[in-house]
């Protein structure tokens, strides 16, 4: 399929992507700033979330009203978020609108005005995200797992704890903004209808002479396998299962993908036909890929009433297991039926391209074209599967359970 | 773009709007019936008959129906709401015969005793999710509460007891009423050729039976105007609904309420953002416009720890209020426009969203509605439609839930209410 796709790096190291799509009247970007939770200093967990929210409420000319206006008024939809490596600044409206978004956003990544007096406010709110985490029990569970499963920085919540947030200052909120944002490593991404030449201009001048030497280097410890309940009184159980993958790049990184998606890739996949629907032992079980750039993991998922959590358990780990005793040829198929038709898709979507452009920019420095996914994609076999599986089996496994009752897990 | 329509002789619609440039295309098969069309004996069967859909026809077993989905790389699902039951696929265009086979095929579900025991059980694990679930509980309560005398109150997926009771009998009465061919339309947007998809449904679903469908229960409510607090001591934040009386899905007012519903209550740049999410008064505050067919309903919400929950409710009590005195200013209405423009325009990029958003005019209103039209609309909105919603629905006229550890909750300005 033939696709156009641009990229450009600044001097300063910002890089920019796009995508022409002909077809639509609108445009996404994503800008992917390295400040994610990772870089949040381990007494002040929580920072990078106080700084995404503090980003917006005033920047350049503009204070927190007119800025939000501005916005409003270009017809945006848009979020801030806070990843494990990233902040990430995502925006989407009707293409014409675009030039005008991205003066705003340049405001808003090299003049924020991060107001002392509305960190109160954002305090307020960051301590309410972590309590309302106790009324999302599958949430919390997920969170939990990650803590535990990866080493810190990289399990850190973004979130941080009532104590960290407590304690922030309004400097340490700007020292942490001086810090990371800077154009070395930062990613533009831009899909839609748009025009390569006179975007990489305007990037050009709104950021071409932004300034700064980079994150500085993390130092990230090996992940080992450790369990854990939480007591709580709930309906149902929560289940969340880790365990270590390859992570994108890495030669076997499309057989671990087919492997998830042996387990979890559509409603006729191993763990919604042997836990959902031959047992009826719960409404959702799934299983996900999840990549970093020198590690990745399979996260499962299983929410089920507490009688029948230890059944549920028990038949999720076994079809883990499973694997390792050989996958099927038409297994495979649908396998390639799924990733493919997402792959095609995923062209009907700005957001879901200006996404995929930065991501692939940051695992591999490179955006991968169409017909090289498809061709990986046709190139998945049983046997190169199973070849995976068995040298990368699911073992090592991090396990959280969120319930009255603790369950029996394997020595 | 161009739209196309076809009834079936035995009533069975067909609307369709083809797009060459898209790479999918997306099929819906929307069956006018919900849990406001449930009576008390069988509550929550829509929503489990739903389910029994997925478990297999005479040519398919369950196992058979999820595989053959997966094999042509389908994205699908299906969902249960007040009042349809809307199955839906979006595959690459090549595949559109064999996803016309499938979701006509099992439209004509077995309803397998073991199947329909077996499901059960998914269905109580679905109730238990949400039952976990503090802000879905609020919100479905509030519902009931508003709703306590009009058949919108109904609950989608029942209770534990209700789906225990139901006999595969029950089900397959309601099947046999509310599954017939008039009272199904078929919507199909993307990439694909209109004569050959009314050969397709026209082979599938040419044979099924016709028959006339009631609906009961339509004329709007101003809501019970009660006012509860459900104590949750194990819920950690206090999570509030107010519903107030809107126009319905078949209103000429339903783009007014909308674009007011999005100044008062959008995620940002809202009265509601400024006055609670803003100052950090509370995690969360929005309103929603709801429509449904005779009735609609303004849902506002927020969540906050239980200690502002008192504050909080009386200051969304003076936003409601000043809006329903004051109206809104003509910078929020440009605004809202702004938004919404923008809004619509993207929804409609991607067939799944398109054929959505026609399949749901088509039930409601028996209309085509192009983008185009539903962005002019949207444009015509004025300060005085809004005021016409407003008098005609006052948003200040609320009926509220509290759900959360909170014991009381005194109403706010409880003197001053008629």
């Amino acid at each position: 399929m033939a696709q156009d796709v641009y990229h450009h790096t600044y001097a300063n190291g910002l890089t920019l992507l796009a995508e022409r799509m002909e077809h639509v009247r609108s445009a996404a970007l994503n800008f992917l700033v390295p400040a994610g939770c990772v870089y949040d200093p381990p007494k002040q967990l929580g920072v990078a979330s106080v700084l995404s929210d503090m980003i917006t409420r005033g920047a350049g000319e503009r204070d927190s009203r007119e800025l939000s206006l501005a916005l409003d008024s270009l017809g945006l939809d848009r979020d801030e978020t806070v990843g494990s490596m990233h902040m990430r600044f995502w925006g989407a409206t009707l293409s014409r609108n675009l030039p005008a978004a991205l003066e705003i956003y340049a405001d808003i990544l090299r003049k924020p005005h991060l107001p002392e007096d509305e960190l109160p406010a954002v305090k307020a709110l960051s301590i309410q995200d972590i309590l309302g985490l106790e009324d999302e029990p599958r949430q919390k569970v997920l969170i939990e797992l990650r803590k535990l499963h990866y080493p810190p920085p990289l399990g850190n919540d973004r979130r941080g704890t009532p104590e960290t947030i407590e304690a922030l200052h309004g400097k340490d909120v700007r020292a942490h903004y001086k810090k990371l944002f800077q154009p070395k490593d930062t990613i533009l991404s831009v899909a839609g209808n748009v025009e390569w030449a006179p975007l990489k201009d305007l990037v050009g001048q709104l950021f071409g002479d932004w300034q700064g030497s980079g994150a500085p280097p993390l130092d990230i410890g090996k992940s080992k396998p450790q369990t854990a309940h939480m007591e709580k009184e709930t309906t149902q159980t929560q289940i969340g299962i880790a365990y270590p993958s390859v992570p994108i790049g890495h030669a076997d990184y499309y057989s671990a993908l087919g492997a998830v998606n042996v387990l979890s890739g559509g409603m006729s996949a191993r763990l919604f036909t042997e836990v959902r629907e031959k047992r009826g032992l719960c409404y959702a079980v799934w299983a996900s890929y999840q990549t970093f750039k020198d590690r990745a993991s399979v996260i499962c998922y299983a929410g089920t009433t507490n009688e029948r959590a230890q059944e549920t358990f028990d038949v999720t780990l076994g079809e883990l297991k499973r694997l390792q005793e050989g996958i099927e040829q038409e297994e495979v198929e649908r396998v390639q039926a799924g990733l493919k038709s997402s792959l095609i898709m995923q062209e009907e979507s700005t957001s879901a391209r200006a996404g995929s452009l930065a991501s692939d920019w940051y695992y591999l420095g490179r955006v991968r074209t169409f017909d090289e996914i498809q061709s990986a994609i046709n190139g998945l076999t049983p046997r190169g599967i199973a070849d995976h599986v068995r040298r990368v089996p699911p073992r090592d496994f991090s396990i959280v359970t969120l319930g009255p009752k603790a369950l029996q897990l394997p020595v | 773009m161009s739209f196309q329509k076809q009834t079936l002789p035995n009533g069975l619609t067909i609307i369709g709007e083809t797009s060459p440039s898209a790479r999918s295309v997306a099929l819906g098969f929307f069956v006018r019936t919900g849990s406001r069309d449930e009576t008390p004996e069988v509550s929550g069967v829509t929503h489990f008959l739903e389910h029994m859909v997925f478990k297999g026809t005479p040519r398919r077993t369950a196992l058979d129906v999820n595989r053959d989905f997966d094999r042509i790389g389908a994205n699908y699902n299906a969902f249960t709401s007040e009042e349809n039951t809307v199955f839906y696929a979006a595959v690459l265009p090549e595949y559109l015969p064999q996803a016309v086979d499938i979701i006509a095929d099992i439209l004509r579900p077995s309803l397998r005793e073991d199947d329909f025991e077996m499901e059960k059980n998914v269905i109580i694990e679905e109730i238990g999710m949400y039952e976990d679930q503090p802000t879905w509980s609020a919100y479905d309560n509030a519902k009931k509460l508003y709703f306590a005398d009009h058949n919108i109150g109904n609950s989608i997926l029942g209770t534990a007891d209700s789906i225990r009771a139901l006999k595969r009998d029950q089900m397959y009465d309601y099947f046999e009423r509310r599954y017939v061919a008039p009272n199904v339309t078929v919507a199909a947007a993307g990439n694909y050729e209109w004569s050959r998809l009314i050969e397709l449904v026209q082979a599938k679903c040419g044979g099924w039976n016709r028959g006339h469908v009631g609906r009961y229960g339509l004329q709007e409510t101003r809501g019970s105007g009660k006012f509860e607090v459900m104590t949750k001591a194990k819920v950690t934040q206090e999570h509030v609904y107010l519903i107030a009386p809107a126009p319905s899905a078949n209103s000429p007012l339903r783009h007014a309420a909308d674009t007011l519903a999005m100044i008062v209550g959008d995620d940002s740049g809202s009265r509601l953002y400024w006055s609670l999410v803003d100052p950090g008064l509370a995690d969360s505050a929005d309103m929603s416009f709801h429509e449904y067919e005779g009735a609609g309903a303004f849902y506002t919400s927020f969540s906050s720890e239980p200690g502002q929950a008192e504050e909080n409710l009386t200051i969304i009590h003076d936003v409601l209020s000043s809006v329903q005195r004051e109206g809104v200013t003509e910078a929020e209405l440009q605004q809202a426009k702004s938004k919404i423009g923008s809004r619509v325009v993207r929804g409609s990029e991607r067939p799944m969203g398109r054929m959505q958003a026609l399949g749901m005019a088509w039930t409601y209103l028996g209309q085509y509605r192009s983008v185009d039209d539903e962005l002019k609309a949207f444009d015509a909105v004025t300060l005085d439609s809004i005021r016409e919603v407003l008098d005609r629905y006052p948003l200040d006229r609320v009926t509220t839930l509290a759900l959360g550890p909170l014991e009381t909750l005194p109403p706010p300005g409880a003197d001053d209410e008629e």
